[in-house]
């Protein structure tokens, strides 16, 4: 068992009468990727505040780093939120300055890694220039810098890839993954799940203010996968035998599924007694299909 | 503290910064100067000599119109005076006055200036005066000697016994003076603190700022920050009016050859006047006090329109919620006319020990004398109701600033109070 950079168990957050929480748990192991994904207004967002302690949790408990979530630890989180801005009247220098001195680090070292952080952006030329004359891309650049120059143990994105061009994503996301091999654990909160399958290697799913599932993605992939197999056949037929049952067909690919106590080697076998094969894979749902299918579950 | 210190220092040096901020300082004591040099400006620079030309059959009232040293009278013949009617712009008169009995009409071919026609107006009306009263058998030398003048000495008797003068005039002075400042500084920067939340949360830089901040810390910074603004700026104000107006008084009367030296003499019946003018008036008090009211009335309300600013999306959004902060300090400006004609009446006494209109009614009434224990209960419940109202508005600003594209009602501030952290 991994350690976990962030605990929060049985989390409780009402506004009123509406239970923007309820009992939630997560733990994020320290490294990870972690996708908290969800629909828009499953409660995401209310979590990750809670963990920048933007507000407090009604009930449950929070650690950070082996300990209980302190005031202090806010120096040790970037927190890249959904609504997020700059002053559109000030210079791009003068306010990343004052946001990283704002985090806690000083003016001299806020200066140096700024300039290290804009040279390799390559926005270097942008200091003296005032941010509404900035487009909405190259604001969401510095609003990255200034959420990673603290060097921050934990870094959290709310709907990162949201207003950015695919090659300023790309940049990101390639800034994302070398800190994330620096060993900077980060969370990603998104509603649109396709986007972040692929990088991360932990998640949750919240639901209607609840955690529906949680783990690592092999695992709950696994625990959703059954036995079934999608068959393209050559133009031919495909009948059902003692081995597999044809769940659903589309022209000649055929989605079978495994008979109580049969292998796929025995499938595949009686398959090519019969017809040719184009191709022969095992079905596994998409993170989409996962998440219909947990709701639905639960 | 030290991230508190930052958010004062970028508020305050992004509003010092702004060319309205540079604009409004300059132009400022330059409308107060002008105010007080343009009329003296004025009356001087109209002083030319006029010749007035007077048609009149005798000489009742031409032979007693006396020469000023600006306006000189000569008598015409009629055919001159008909004659001058045609052709008046080439003539070196500057009008004609016609007699007729006791009417009087003055011609001129522009517009006749108010303090010529004033000047001619008095002689004529004292030239009748005279007349009347010699018709009644009055003499001139007796109703010289039975003109009198007045001068009522009001003293103010302390609990204690002990009597002091009081000047009414000045107290209004001073009252009216502090009032109207403590209001403008509320009002003018309060709106201030509330724009500012306003575009915080527009601009959505709002969370970025809470996630490295408590909301407490940055709205408390944007209200301290805003208050060294408005101090810095009002300083200026003074300083520069003062600049301003003696430079220019020096020029302009030097232009018009009069001395501005006082010589010692003068120099200390000036003083003997200002400290005569000021007695039973404790200066010490009304500074203390004006600096107190000053900033304790701006830290309440402030606190109210950032609450008011972080509750709406849009400028345009605020009235309904700034009208019912607005109302008390409107109130309490256009009571303090009334107030400095009663300033011991029960209207005016509750106006000072309510905290929202205590700061500019207090200062109104202060320079008139105030019980000690009535302005002490009226700055304990300033400060109580300070400290309220701040966490009052804290609550609202924490939720208000995270929520977006609500339109908030009263019941949904009230229901913001309800919420734990």
């Amino acid at each position: 068992m991994t350690e976990s950079i962030f605990i929060a168990k049985d989390v409780v957050k009402q506004y009123g009468d509406y239970t923007a929480l309820n009992k939630v748990s997560i733990s994020v192991p320290k490294g990870s990727i972690y996708g908290l994904l969800g629909p828009n207004g499953a409660g995401k967002t209310t979590l990750l505040r809670i963990i920048n302690q933007i507000t407090a949790p009604d009930n449950g408990s929070l650690i950070f780093d082996g300990e209980p979530l302190q005031y202090h630890h806010i120096a040790d989180i970037g927190y890249l939120p959904e609504e997020r801005g700059l002053y559109k009247k000030m210079k791009v220098g003068e306010q990343a300055l004052y946001l990283a001195q704002l985090k806690g680090m000083s003016y001299t070292d806020a200066l140096e890694k700024l300039k290290f952080w804009f040279t390799k952006l390559d926005i270097l030329d942008w200091w003296n220039k005032k941010v509404e004359e900035l487009s909405k891309g190259m604001a969401q650049k510095i609003q990255f810098v200034v959420t990673v120059i603290h060097e921050p143990k934990l870094l959290i994105f709310d709907e990162p890839f949201s207003g950015f061009d695919p090659i300023n994503a790309a940049i990101i996301r390639k800034e994302i993954l070398e800190l994330s091999k620096k060993g900077t654990t980060i969370i990603f909160s998104t509603h649109r799940m396709e986007s972040v399958e692929e990088i991360c290697d932990h998640i949750a799913l919240i639901n209607k203010s609840k955690t529906i599932l949680e783990g690592p993605i092999e695992e709950i992939k696994k625990q959703f996968t059954n036995n079934s197999y999608e068959v393209i056949t050559a133009n031919k037929e495909l009948s059902e035998n003692d081995y597999f049952s044809i769940i659903s067909r589309k022209d000649t690919t055929f989605s079978i599924l495994l008979k109580e106590g049969k292998t796929q080697q025995e499938a595949l076998q009686s398959i090519v007694k019969e017809v040719e094969i184009i191709s022969f894979k095992k079905e596994i749902p998409s993170m989409e299909e996962i998440f219909i299918k947990a709701v639905n579950n639960a | 503290m030290r991230k508190i210190w930052l958010i004062i220092k970028r508020e305050y040096l992004v509003r010092v910064r702004k060319k309205a901020f540079i604009v409004m300082t300059i132009v400022g004591p330059l409308l107060m100067a002008a105010l007080m040099i343009v009329p003296t400006y004025l009356a001087n620079e109209s002083q030319e000599l006029r010749t007035i030309a007077i048609e009149e059959d005798g000489f009742e009232f031409s032979n007693q119109l006396e020469d000023t040293e600006f306006l000189h009278f000569s008598k015409i013949p009629t055919e001159e005076a008909t004659l001058l009617k045609e052709g008046f712009a080439e003539s070196a008169y500057y009008a004609l006055l016609h007699i007729e009995g006791e009417n009087f009409t003055l011609y001129s071919y522009q517009q006749i200036s108010l303090s010529v026609s004033n000047n001619i107006e008095n002689q004529l009306e004292q030239i009748i005066e005279h007349q009347k009263l010699k018709a009644a058998g009055i003499d001139l030398a007796t109703l010289a000697s039975a003109e009198s003048t007045v001068h009522i000495t009001t003293k103010i008797i302390s609990e204690d016994g002990n009597t002091s003068s009081s000047q009414t005039k000045t107290s209004m002075g001073i009252g009216f003076v502090c009032g109207i400042l403590i209001y403008m500084f509320i009002f003018m920067y309060g709106t201030m603190v509330m724009r500012g939340v306003i575009e915080e949360k527009t601009s959505r830089i709002v969370e970025v700022i809470i996630s490295s901040v408590k909301p407490f810390q940055l709205m408390m910074g944007k209200i301290l920050g805003v208050a060294l603004v408005g101090l810095t700026q009002f300083i200026l104000w003074i300083l520069l009016t003062f600049v301003i107006a003696s430079i220019a008084e020096f020029a302009f009367m030097d232009a018009s050859s009069m001395t501005t030296e006082l010589n010692s003499e003068q120099q200390s019946i000036l003083l003997s006047e200002i400290s005569r003018l000021t007695e039973g008036i404790n200066l010490v008090q009304i500074f203390i006090s004006f600096i107190f009211y000053f900033l304790a009335g701006y830290l309440m309300y402030s606190a109210l329109f950032a609450a008011v600013g972080s509750a709406v999306d849009a400028e345009a959004d605020t009235q309904q919620f700034v009208l019912p902060i607005t109302i008390p300090l409107i109130l309490s400006f256009i009571l303090i006319q009334p107030i400095m004609e009663n300033p011991d009446g029960p209207l005016a006494f509750w106006m000072s020990i309510i905290p929202f209109t205590s700061p500019v009614i207090m200062m109104v009434r202060l320079p008139f004398g105030v019980a000690n224990w009535e302005l002490a209960l009226s700055v304990g419940i300033l400060i109580f109701s300070f400290i309220l109202t701040t966490w009052f508005a804290g609550k609202i600003y924490r939720t208000g600033i995270l929520m977006y594209g609500k339109k908030a009602s009263y019941k949904e501030l009230l229901k913001w109070l309800t919420y734990k952290n």
